[in-house]
Order: C-alpha cells, then sequence, then structure tokens
C-alpha cells in the first residue's frame, strides 16, 4: 500500500510541476495576476508530493519490503538501519527521486526567500525550475518507477546493497553532489528569466549570486567527500582518477567557479553580461550532461548505474530540449549591444576575465577528454582511452597560470591600476613566495622543481592576500580595519586560501609520499621514512552483513608508539565481493595509510603501506572553498539590500556598495 | 547581425556534441570491433618487460592457446584482476601480458610485489601495439589460439566468474581443437 502511495504521490508532483511550468509563465507574458499567482503554491505542493514519495520510499526501506523491485535489489535485511537508508539514493531510481526532492526543496527555497523580487521575475524563475522538473519526473515515472513490484513472487530477501557504498561518506555524498548540481538549476532559472523578460542587469547578478554561491559550495563538499572516500575506500591511496563520473561533476564546479567571479563583474560593474548569462546556462548544462553521462552508461566508469539505451535516449532529448532551447534563447535575446563601461589593461575587469578563460579553458579540456573516447569511437569505430597522463598535462598548467593570476586580480582595482603601484604592493611579495618556495623545497627533502613551484606560487597567493589585507586596514589599523571588513571578503580570502592549500596537498603529497608493497607475518616489521611498523596478524570478526579479517599493525617513530591501525579486508556475504578497508592514522603534516592486499599462507599477507605527507591539505582546501563560498552567501549586502525591492531601475552607484 | 552570430556559436557546439552523444549511446563499449576477431594478432615488435634486450615479436605469442592481458600500474581494477591471474598460471593457463602506457619501473616493481603470472610481457609503453589492438582501457584480455589468431575479447576484469562464465569454455573448445 505504502509504495502505491508513493508512486501516486509521484504522479501527482508532476501534475503539480506541470501547472507550475506553464500556467504562471502564460500569467507572466499577459500580464494575468491569478495566473501568475499560481506558481508558488504549485511549487510547495510540488515540494509536498516529492517529500511524500521520499517518505515512502524510505519507509518501504527500513521495512524490507521486498516486494518492491528497488528495494529488493539494493536491500537486506541484515543491513544496519542507516545503511538501509541512504541505499534509497543507492541506485538509479532512487537517486533520480532525491534529485527530483532536491530540486523541489530548491524552488520551494527560491519561492520563500525571494518574495521581494519583482513578481514576473520570480514567476518566471518559479516556471523555469518547474520545467526542468517537470522533465526529470517524466523520467522518473515513465523509464526508472522506484515503486515497481516485485508481484507475485516477490522474493524473501533482498540483494544488499553495493558493499561500495556501505560507508558513512557515501551516506552524505551524493546528497552534496546533487544539492550543487540542482542548485545550479536557480542560476540557470535566473538567467532565463532574465532572457525572457529583457532585464539582464545588475539587479540580477545580484539576485543569483548567492543561489549560484551556496550551489557551488555544496558541489565543492560533494567532490571533496567524493574524493575523500575514493582515498579510504579504494584501499590504493588515489585520490582522484579523472573518472569519466569525477570530471562530470569537476566540470561543473570549475564553470560554476568562473560564474561566481564573472557575476561579481556583472554586479558590481554591468559588463560582462552575456558572458555571464552564458556560463549560467553552460554550469546547469554540465550538471545536466553529468547525469547523462553516469544514467546512460555511455562512458564505462565504475559508478556507471544503468546501461539503458531508453533511459539514455530520454535524457539525451530532455538534454537537447533544455539546453537547445536555453542557447537559442540566448542567441536570439542577449544583449548585443557593447557595454559603455571601460576599463584598463591593469584592472579588476581584467584579470576576472582571464580567471573566467582559464577556468572555462580547463573545464573544455575536461570535457574534450571525457568525450574523446566516444568521438573516435563514433567516427572511425577506433577504441580508446584517455588516462590522467592527459588531463594532468593541460590541467596542471592552467591552474599555475590561473595562481598567478590570481594573486594580481585579488589587488588591482576596477576600472585601472596605476602600474606603479601594483608594482610597489606585488615585488616584496614575489621575492619573498621565490625566497619562502625555495627554502620550503630544500628543507622538505629530496629538491623537486614541482615542490620549488607548488610552495612559491602558494606562498604568492598567500601573501598577496595579506598585502590586500594590509592595504585595506592602512587607515584603521588592524582591529577596527579587520572588523570593519565585509563576509565576502573574508569569504574570498578563505576560498584562496583553500586554492592555496590544496595546490600544496596536491604536489606534495604526490611528490613525497613513502609506499612499500610487501609480504607480513605476523610479528614481523618494516621501516618505513622514520616510521616503524610491526604487523600484529590478523583476527576474524563478524560485521552485521560481512566476515572481516581485521588486521592490526603498531606503528612507532623514534620508539614512541604513534598509532595502531586497523586495516580490514571484508567478504560482503549476499553479493560475495571483497572490500578493502584502509587503516588510517590522519594527520595535519601526514597520513599513515596501510592495506591488507591478498591474504598468504601461515596468516602472513600483502601488506601495502603508505606515508602520504599533506594528504589531508588537499581536502582542507577543499573545506576552505566552500567555508568562503558560505561567508560570501551570508554577506550583509544579500540580507539588507534585497529587501528594498530592486527593480531595474537599480543603478550601478547603488550597486557598488 | 554579425555579433547575433557569434552567439550562435555556443548552440552549434552543443548539437554537434549531442550528435556524438546519440550515437554514443548505440556502441556498446565491451564489443570489439569485428574485424579483429578471427583475425592474427597485429605485426609487432617491442621489448620485454624484465630483460630490455630481448625482443618480443608476435611469432612468440604462437605455439599453444593463451590468453593476452592488457595491464598497467596505473590501471585500479588490474590490481583487483591481478590475483586471478595469478591463479589461472597455477592451474597451468598460458599468459601473455601487454604492459600497456607504463613507466616500466614501475611495472617491474609491481610484478616482484604481486607475483608475475605472465609468461612473457611485452614493454608497450608508446601505446602502439595497443592502438593496433584497439584496446579501449585496460584491463582487457584477449584469447587467441596456438596461431596467434584472436579468438575472443574481454574487456574489463577477468574475475573467476568471467574465466569460468566466459573464458574458459572458449579456451577449452581451443586446447582441444587440433
Amino acid at each position: 500500500m505504502i509504495p502505491e502511495l508513493g508512486h501516486l504521490a509521484l504522479i501527482l508532483a508532476l501534475c503539480m510541476a506541470v501547472v507550475q511550468s506553464t500556467f504562471p509563465l502564460l500569467g507572466a507574458w499577459r500580464g494575468n495576476q491569478q495566473w501568475m499567482g499560481l506558481a508558488q503554491p504549485a511549487a510547495w505542493g510540488q515540494f509536498t508530493f516529492l517529500l511524500f514519495a521520499f517518505g515512502c520510499l524510505t519507509w518501504s526501506f527500513l521495512t524490507d519490503d521486498f516486494s518492491v523491485t528497488y528495494v529488493a535489489e539494493n536491500s537486506n535485511s541484515l543491513l544496519p538501519w542507516y545503511y538501509k537508508f541512504s541505499a534509497v539514493w543507492g541506485a538509479h531510481e532512487g537517486s533520480l527521486l532525491l534529485w527530483a526532492l532536491i530540486l523541489g526543496g530548491w524552488t520551494f527555497a527560491v519561492s520563500i526567500f525571494s518574495r521581494q523580487l519583482p513578481e514576473d521575475m520570480l514567476t518566471r524563475v518559479l516556471s523555469i525550475m518547474g520545467m526542468i522538473s517537470t522533465g526529470f519526473l517524466l523520467f522518473l515515472i515513465m523509464t526508472s518507477n522506484p515503486f515497481s513490484r516485485l508481484l507475485p513472487q516477490s522474493p524473501v530477501d533482498g540483494n544488499d546493497l553495493n558493499p561500495l557504498l556501505q560507508d558513512v561518506g557515501l551516506i552524505v555524498h551524493p546528497p552534496m553532489l546533487y544539492m550543487g548540481y540542482v542548485g545550479f538549476s536557480v542560476a540557470f532559472a535566473f538567467a532565463i528569466a532574465a532572457l525572457l523578460g529583457g532585464r539582464l542587469d545588475a539587479a540580477w547578478a545580484r539576485w543569483s549570486r548567492p543561489w549560484t554561491l551556496v550551489a557551488w559550495t555544496f558541489l565543492g563538499i560533494g567532490i571533496v567527500l567524493g574524493s575523500w572516500w575514493s582515498y579510504y575506500e579504494l584501499g590504493w591511496g588515489g585520490w582522484w582518477f579523472w573518472d569519466p563520473v569525477e570530471n562530470a561533476s569537476f566540470m561543473p564546479w570549475l564553470v560554476g567557479t568562473a560564474l561566481i567571479h564573472s557575476l561579481s563583474v556583472t554586479e558590481k560593474r554591468g559588463v560582462f553580461k552575456s558572458w555571464t548569462v552564458l556560463l549560467a546556462i553552460a554550469a546547469f548544462s554540465l550538471s545536466l550532461l553529468g547525469t547523462f553521462l553516469v544514467r546512460s552508461g555511455v562512458l564505462t566508469s565504475v559508478h556507471a548505474f544503468a546501461s539503458d539505451p531508453t533511459r539514455g535516449v530520454f535524457i539525451l532529448a530532455f538534454l537537447l530540449v533544455v539546453v537547445g532551447s536555453s542557447l537559442t534563447l540566448f542567441a536570439l535575446r542577449a544583449p548585443v549591444v557593447k557595454s559603455q563601461v571601460s576599463f584598463g589593461l591593469w584592472s579588476r575587469e581584467t584579470f576576472l576575465l582571464v580567471n573566467n578563460l582559464i577556468l572555462v579553458v580547463a573545464a573544455s579540456t575536461i570535457l574534450l577528454g571525457t568525450l574523446y573516447p566516444l568521438i573516435i569511437d563514433t567516427l572511425s569505430g577506433a577504441k580508446l582511452s584517455v588516462g590522467p597522463p592527459y588531463f594532468n598535462a593541460l590541467f596542471v598548467p592552467l591552474m599555475v597560470i590561473l595562481m598567478m593570476a590570481l594573486a594580481i586580480g585579488m589587488l588591482v582595482r576596477w576600472k585601472t591600476t596605476p602600474l606603479r603601484w601594483l608594482q610597489g604592493m606585488l615585488v616584496p611579495v614575489l621575492i619573498a613566495s621565490v625566497v619562502l618556495g625555495m627554502l620550503a623545497a630544500f628543507m622538505l627533502g629530496d629538491f623537486h622543481w614541482a615542490v620549488l613551484a607548488a610552495c612559491s606560487l602558494a606562498s604568492w597567493v598567500v601573501l598577496a592576500g595579506l598585502r590586500d589585507l594590509q592595504d585595506k586596514t592602512r587607515h584603521k589599523g588592524w582591529i577596527q580595519g579587520i572588523r570593519s571588513l565585509s563576509r565576502s571578503y573574508w569569504g574570498m580570502q578563505a576560498a584562496h586560501l583553500g586554492l592555496a592549500v590544496s595546490a600544496l596537498g596536491i604536489v606534495l603529497s604526490t611528490q613525497f609520499t613513502a609506499e612499500r608493497d610487501l609480504r607480513m607475518a605476523p610479528g614481523e616489521s618494516v621501516e618505513l621514512a622514520g616510521y616503524h611498523f610491526v604487523f600484529d596478524g590478523t583476527q576474524h570478526f563478524e560485521g552485521p552483513n560481512f566476515k572481516s579479517d581485521y588486521g592490526t599493525l603498531r606503528v612507532s617513530k623514534d620508539n614512541r608508539n604513534v598509532a595502531v591501525l586497523h586495516p580490514e579486508k571484508r567478504l560482503y556475504v549476499v553479493q560475495r565481493s571483497v572490500m578493502t578497508e584502509a587503516g588510517i592514522d590522519a594527520g595535519f603534516k601526514r597520513d599513515l595509510y596501510v592495506a591488507l592486499g591478498e591474504p598468504l599462507e601461515d596468516g602472513a599477507w600483502a601488506v601495502r603501506i603508505h606515508i602520504k605527507p599533506f594528504v589531508r591539505w588537499i581536502w582542507l582546501g577543499g573545506v576552505l572553498m566552500a567555508i568562503g563560498g558560505l561567508l560570501s552567501m551570508s554577506d550583509k549586502r544579500y540580507r539588507f539590500k534585497v529587501r528594498q525591492r530592486v527593480s531595474q531601475s537599480l543603478g550601478l552607484k547603488e550597486a557598488q556598495v | 547581425m554579425k555579433r547575433r552570430l557569434i552567439l550562435l556559436i555556443p548552440l552549434v557546439l552543443f548539437l554537434g556534441m549531442a550528435v556524438f552523444l546519440f550515437k554514443g549511446l548505440y556502441l556498446n563499449p565491451s564489443e570489439l570491433p569485428s574485424a579483429l576477431i578471427d583475425k592474427p594478432l597485429p605485426a609487432f615488435a617491442l621489448p620485454a618487460v624484465n630483460d630490455p634486450g630481448r625482443i618480443l615479436t608476435q611469432a612468440d605469442f604462437k605455439g599453444k592457446p593463451a590468453l593476452v592481458n592488457v595491464w598497467g600500474t596505473w590501471c585500479v581494477a588490474c590490481r583487483e584482476e591481478h590475483p586471478v591471474l595469478n591463479a589461472l598460471k597455477e592451474q597451468g593457463i598460458t599468459i601473455y601480458g601487454i604492459n600497456y602506457k607504463d613507466d616500466n619501473a614501475s611495472a617491474l616493481k609491481w610484478l616482484q610485489e604481486f607475483h608475475n603470472p605472465y609468461q612473457l610481457d611485452v614493454r608497450d609503453d608508446k601505446g602502439s601495439l595497443g592502438l593496433d589492438l584497439g584496446v579501449y582501457g585496460a584491463p582487457e584480455t584477449y584469447l587467441i589460439d596456438s596461431k596467434g589468431v584472436i579468438r575472443y575479447k574481454h574487456v574489463g576484469i577477468v574475475s573467476q566468474q568471467v574465466w569460468r562464465d566466459e573464458l574458459a569454455p572458449r579456451y577449452q573448445q581451443l586446447m582441444e581443437a587440433p
């Protein structure tokens, strides 16, 4: 009964979405108040029904209703309750439902928090989000119904959740990622609504900016969680593989990063309008493309759930409608009049443009690398793979240029900057960062050019940030000055610091990783990079739905105990699959990472030991960027100013606050 | 008008991409381009992984039916597959390796640490042999007969199950054939 109710709720949500996407839009066009008024209640109704449907599916999981196909395929009565809960989005149908629910949630949030918008604008935004929702709900109901039943022969027990997904990181990773993906639909809807209404101005940029920042923050957290998960769950210490699905989440993030920067130019200076709109469309299109790549099985990947051409055709058609029509609208309606605002070479506008170009080029190279095998296959039938070497060779130099430009971009002023002043600010920073880079490169062990470059670049970014802080506070003194700076300024600082920290983490952990793969019998020990590892053998251990060989390694350094690590080899009984759980001692300066390979004779094991310096900095940087996003978003200018019912007459003067 | 046309560029690019995406839906990445099945292995002359002085050619793979496994230390899935290959070697199956686009030093280290299942191992660090074979990605495994003719291709990990269901029956057939 409950699954049927859920199914019904889904259909009702679809009806609501259809209403939300048609009448209000017509109303906004014809100036019919009553039709426009339908947008909000329809959005709320849709969200309520989606919540209900999601609740029904969750209920079916928690009560082990194996007559529901989706539950039978992805759960088991032995599964702990929290994994039963996360199994709701463990496979194709459920994760689509989560997608739809989150989209409903975003729409609801927009309808609540954006009531200050001009009514026709808000109506259009909600309508466009309704259209996206209609597409997804149709897809869900027609091709991937999570509530279909296995009757009359329902299995006694379920097939269990994919053991790779039985992990805390994976409970939170997909919702965060989807919050980001779907969140870009808000920026997209704002852009389309502005194109439709012919109102591409500073006010539009100001409305979309906080929403874009939230989406960007969530997507960043999602990516960090995914990378962290693959680090400790896949059992061999890698944290990024340039896998098509990782790329699918990374591309919208890069374009989203470009978008938040470009929005700030449009908001403050009223330039790059068409470009910003295009970025908003691109960020969401790439999110949809990501969904297509994952769901259609076009590219083989560890993450791909279902290879079903009908599903693929549907998403592709949807993609065509959404992206095709929005780009057509863009071609027809985007302003072609050259902006009156001019700016010099050494201006913040120029450097934000450089930032945008680099990020977009980076996203395009990744897109090309991800789709290249597909294109070649279609054209010539040849199969080939594009591996990490391609991505690293193109992506790393781009990030180097990005970091070089970033520091200058923080200091230059809007319109133009006297070159002499800029030199005075940056030459000391340049000298200091090269010196620091040299010091670090020689002190951290063997000399590598990469380390020198990374340390110098990171110092360059951080010191330029400090220099800017010093400059900003020069009139008021440190304490007073620091207090007077806005949250979005601190957000900017935190995010840029995050980039420097991540870059350091990536380069240092790659260069200085020490690893050994060896055979260890109980009682044997090994020295690696000053650490002494003693293997105490493994014990048998029974988990709720797995059997485990639970290893113990004691680690000491200079005769002092550092850590006791417990790597595991788990056999998940239902799916008969073996999982590696790494034993990790996490530290600010280094991770000790131990994984069990194969069991050998006499209780000995193939053991893999890594010492990864600074690896945690990679994710720490990601967290800093997310904090930066949250700080900027909570800036008071988005809270107070919007309330003043900004209209199209809002000029630049007011926007420059 | 000219500026309007520039604004059309994103749309055109996207539509171009959509064509490939659509065609891609009907491609099966695990299908071998039929051209190579029942054809002899492409000709090659490449050094052996464990002995740079020794040049291996397609003639070295002839003599008995065998598996030809494309692998690399950079490939996650190859680590999963490796123990299965070791077990197959114990059962007396001939396995040749093609070390695809890899760094030779790490390949040697890997083989030392995880055990070497390959009777012969070709060093294809430029990926030229892989290109001729139409390698999509590692791991891939080809079944060849005693004359060095490709009989079957499996894309992805050779697990116990893949061996049992897909490869073993065909291998058996080749062993029994005159």
